[in-house]
């Protein structure tokens, strides 16, 4: 059980969107694994999702404007590799939500998120962010990219 | 230094070399996807070399990792001399690439079972962009070796010129064999034959020759390096030198 001081930190940090993809939350988004309140500080614990994404600092920044607008001082960011980050942490919902943006979401079976077909070539295995791939679909012949699979 | 300070830095300044290399061919890459596929995993090898030198630095307690990376001259420097070379033309930068991504894959994967918990962290989440990077490397060999005579021709030239910067990975020193004594390092020498395999039938598939293990160059686990390493460091360092402790 969470208690309500927990809860609330999840809320706030639920309303911060991904920096490169804001249709979907950080929370969303499986990169805050943990939220711990231990003598009087929040220790918010956080994976970055590739190496070098340079939108991990732009999250955690996020998360302090966030959490200091909602007056909560006492917090630390941890980050923590282990458990690596994985797609797989990503619910249906959040899926539906990255289609409905455009982006086919991170699943083995890749599908056109604008006609559904699943007749597609891959333009290139890297996109526009370390986590995308670049696609075409073949029979409505839209570029789309997609989520990939970690 | 403590052993397990320059145990990392060797780690973290291969990363840390190539990533420099690759983000050289930024808005300079055949095509558009390859330019931004390149950027990538540089960017990918700079995040891994970050989070090593991060942890190298918290071991050292009075060094950051921008310390590491920008305040080291070339002999304090451990990277691999593969690392280093010249990125040439595409095909001199693949075969540079997919001969440093299976060695590294193979590395990462004995590293993951470290009992230091965090090189162990840092290696299991390293894998998944490395096999990434691999699949790209070997696909880029696939088509330049299988495909034209003139691409064929000018890989296996590549392959031919860098193979001399292959036996540093799989030399073990007195440190190294320390580090694996204290199952915090990986037995490089034992990577090889899996090495091999990869190899020989990737190179196979791609109709290439695998070139001769002649002379070999060794040196950078002392810090000895090629001539370019002082000009990357020339450029990479440059703006930290000039203004030491610059903010923004």
């Amino acid at each position: 059980m969470r208690s309500g001081k927990i809860e609330k930190i999840w809320n706030i940090l639920g309303s911060v969107p991904d920096p490169e993809i804001p249709v979907i939350s950080v929370v969303e988004l499986g990169v805050i694994r943990n939220v711990e309140y231990i003598e009087n500080e929040y220790i918010i614990s956080v994976t970055p999702t590739y190496s070098g994404c340079p939108a991990v600092k732009t999250f955690q920044d996020d998360i302090k404007t966030q959490l200091k607008k909602n007056d909560i001082d006492n917090f630390k960011i941890d980050i923590v590799y282990k458990p690596a980050w994985t797609t797989d942490w990503m619910t249906k919902e959040t899926k539906q939500k990255l289609k409905k943006y455009g982006i086919a979401p991170p699943e083995k079976i890749i599908e056109c998120p604008q006609c559904n077909s699943k007749k597609i070539e891959l333009i290139s295995e890297f996109g526009a962010t370390a986590c995308k791939s670049m696609h075409k679909c073949t029979e409505c012949l839209e570029p789309f990219e997609h989520f990939k699979c970690i | 230094m403590q052993d397990l300070e320059k145990y990392i830095l060797r780690i973290a300044d291969s990363s840390l070399i190539l990533s420099h290399r690759l983000s050289e061919w930024c808005s300079k890459g055949p095509s558009l996807e390859e330019d931004i596929a390149l950027s990538n995993i540089s960017l990918d090898l700079l995040g891994q070399a970050n989070s090593l030198l991060e942890y190298c630095g918290k071991i050292n307690g009075t060094k950051t990792a921008d310390d590491l990376a920008f305040k080291r001259g070339e002999r304090e420097f451990f990277n691999f001399q593969i690392c280093e070379q010249e990125n040439g033309h595409f095909g001199d930068t693949i075969a540079r690439q997919f001969l440093f991504d299976s060695f590294t894959l193979l590395f990462f994967k004995k590293l993951s079972e470290s009992k230091d918990e965090i090189l162990s962290a840092i290696a299991l989440k390293s894998i998944k962009e490395i096999n990434y990077h691999l699949r790209h490397s070997s696909n880029w060999v696939l088509r330049l070796g299988d495909g034209t005579a003139t691409s064929k021709e000018k890989i296996q030239n590549s392959f031919n010129k860098i193979w001399k910067y292959t036996g540093e990975f799989f030399e073990m020193d007195q440190l190294d064999l320390k580090m694996l004594d204290l199952k915090i390092g990986v037995n490089n020498n034992q990577l090889k034959k899996e090495w091999d395999i990869i190899v020989n039938d990737t190179l196979k598939k791609a109709k290439l020759n695998r070139p001769e293990d002649g002379f070999m160059m060794t040196g950078s686990k002392n810090g000895i390096h090629t001539e370019l390493l002082g000009k990357i460091l020339s450029e990479m360092q440059y703006i930290p030198r000039a203004y030491p402790d610059a903010k923004w």
